[in-house]
């Protein structure tokens, strides 16, 4: 599945590039001409500024942008602060420039870029959000005690309960407990971040590997440093495997610790970019055929999958947190017989088949 | 492959800011929502454990009542018995002694009636006797001289002479 899922990618940035010398040789011969492939790379990926629309031709048209500071760490020179629009249009500033969005020296020397970009941006109002929505639903829980819930409250609590229940409890077990506020962040904030990413104009936050793969190193570690000695033994030397066959066994176990969030990391980061990509593609098809006629299928089509991304918003939501109470469940259990395959194997491919 | 490539700036704000808002939410947020739940969740428990309670208790109660109402009527039942057989028994006794009067007052009334009769014979014997010697001694007066003799074969005729 995941070899698959790579091989999709690789096919897929491979046909990116081999599109590239073409857009760009059509571009020297008509300035009008669109690049699908470039515009859905551009919409996925991160940018030092925030851009809303266009009004009128890329030329000479005005760009609704709202500038992000730029915060750029150099050895030797220190950080520097500024805003993005220092640097619109290939300017260069403070001896820097952006580069196919990726900030660069003039001189070539090492750049660490810490900016405030789109991506951290919206980084930022998620957490907002997060913040609002959830101390609102908690005062709700302070104000009615141990009473019916309302209002936002009562929406958000059959999820919380589901968390808790389905996941987490039957998942780790009866140390649940301590995971749960990981758990409830991870879930709520994947699906949130999903969300703003579905809106017009959001950025693809959950569709960044940077991100997923952060939150897969936290599912790696709370599981690494919540494990315990059976996990452990489980690994460096497997029940009723016989003694000859350790050596093979051993690195397969150890490539196994770290396969697991490398999953998580890629599934998350390919649904959502997979379908960030389809979306846009339905809404390329536009400008491609430059005819009305078009119209009515790419609505169709993009309304289609804009449904399906809302269900995938919450499915994967739910997936990278089922996934992580397994890790977390096989990393704390007592007993360690034919349970832990339950816990890791047979779980979590069911898990890969609701991915898909 | 630069959407492959993990930003160095970008996980160092998501680790930032993802820290952030999980420690946040620990502390304002799951915390109480989840303990709020559990709560909430104890004390439905315990109502509904309360209310199995209560259904229980007043089985106990419907079921004690019945027990005193059963009792009650057997009481009744026995008190009305016990009425009964004393009443019966009374009456018995009454209808006894009733009897025992009636033959004892038969029995008195023939006893008065025999001394009455026997104190009537002897009355008669000596009006008799007086009147067989008033009547003799009329008729002797005139032919018998000898009163006293008559008078002792007299007596010894009604010496013979058994009037009972």
């Amino acid at each position: 599945m995941k070899r698959l899922l790579l091989a999709l990618l690789c096919l897929f940035s491979f046909s990116v590039y081999a599109n590239e010398p073409t857009s760009t040789q059509e571009e020297a011969t008509d300035k009008e001409a669109f690049s699908p492939g470039e515009m859905i790379l551009h919409h996925i990926g991160d940018a030092h500024e925030w851009h809303f629309a266009t009004l009128g031709d890329e030329e000479h048209g005005t760009h609704l942008t709202l500038p992000l500071p730029v915060i750029a760490f150099r050895p030797g020179k220190g950080l520097s602060v500024f805003s993005s629009s220092q640097l619109a249009e290939g300017k260069t500033y403070d001896g820097l420039k952006l580069e196919h969005e990726h900030l660069v020296s003039e001189d070539g020397s090492k750049v660490y870029d810490f900016s405030i970009t789109k991506n951290v941006a919206s980084l930022m109002l998620s957490a907002a959000l997060l913040l609002l929505v959830f101390t609102s639903v908690a005062r709700g829980y302070a104000k009615r005690g141990s009473g019916a819930p309302k209002g936002i409250q009562s929406f958000f609590e059959p999820i919380i309960v589901f968390v808790r229940d389905e996941v987490a409890k039957k998942s780790i077990g009866p140390k649940y407990e301590r995971y749960m506020p990981y758990l409830l962040t991870v879930f709520f904030f994947i699906w949130f971040n999903n969300l703003l990413g579905l809106v017009p104009g959001g950025a693809n936050l959950t569709g960044n590997i940077a991100v997923t793969l952060t939150l897969a190193v936290l599912t790696l570690l709370i599981t690494l440093f919540s494990s315990n000695k059976n996990y452990w033994h489980h690994i460096f030397a497997t029940p009723g495997v016989p003694k000859a066959l350790l050596p093979i066994m051993i690195p397969v176990e150890i490539i196994g610790i770290f396969v697991k969030p490398f999953s998580l990391m890629v599934r998350l980061f390919a649904n959502i970019t997979a379908g960030h990509i389809v979306i846009l593609s339905f809404i390329s098809l536009i400008f491609i055929f430059r005819n009305i006629g078009v119209a009515p299928v790419t609505l169709a089509f993009g309304l289609f999958i804009n449904m399906l991304e809302l269900l995938v918003a919450i499915l994967q939501a739910y997936i990278f947190t089922l996934l992580t109470a397994m890790y977390i469940g096989g990393a704390v259990e007592e007993h360690h017989d034919a349970d832990y395959q339950m816990g890791g194997g047979n779980g979590a491919d069911e898990a890969h088949a609701h991915a898909h | 492959m630069q959407i492959v490539t993990p930003e160095l700036g970008l996980i160092f704000w998501q680790l930032v800011i993802f820290g952030i808002v999980l420690l946040l939410l620990r502390a304002f947020a799951w915390k109480p929502i989840l303990s709020s739940l559990k709560e909430r969740e104890s004390s439905i428990e315990g109502a509904l454990r309360m209310a199995d309670q209560a259904k229980l208790e007043m089985q106990q109660l419907k079921a004690g009542n019945e027990k005193l109402l059963a009792d009650a009527r057997m009481e009744r039942d026995r008190i009305l018995k016990e009425a009964t057989d004393v009443s019966n028994q009374l009456i018995e006794q009454a209808k006894t002694k009733a009897t025992e009067e009636g033959s004892r007052m038969i029995l008195q009334a023939r006893e008065a009636i025999q001394n009455e009769k026997n104190a009537a014979l002897a009355e008669v014997k000596n009006t008799a006797a007086k009147l067989s010697i008033d009547i003799a001694e009329r008729i002797l007066r005139r032919e018998l001289a000898d009163q006293p003799a008559q008078q002792q074969l007299v007596d010894s005729y009604l010496q013979e002479v058994k009037l009972n």
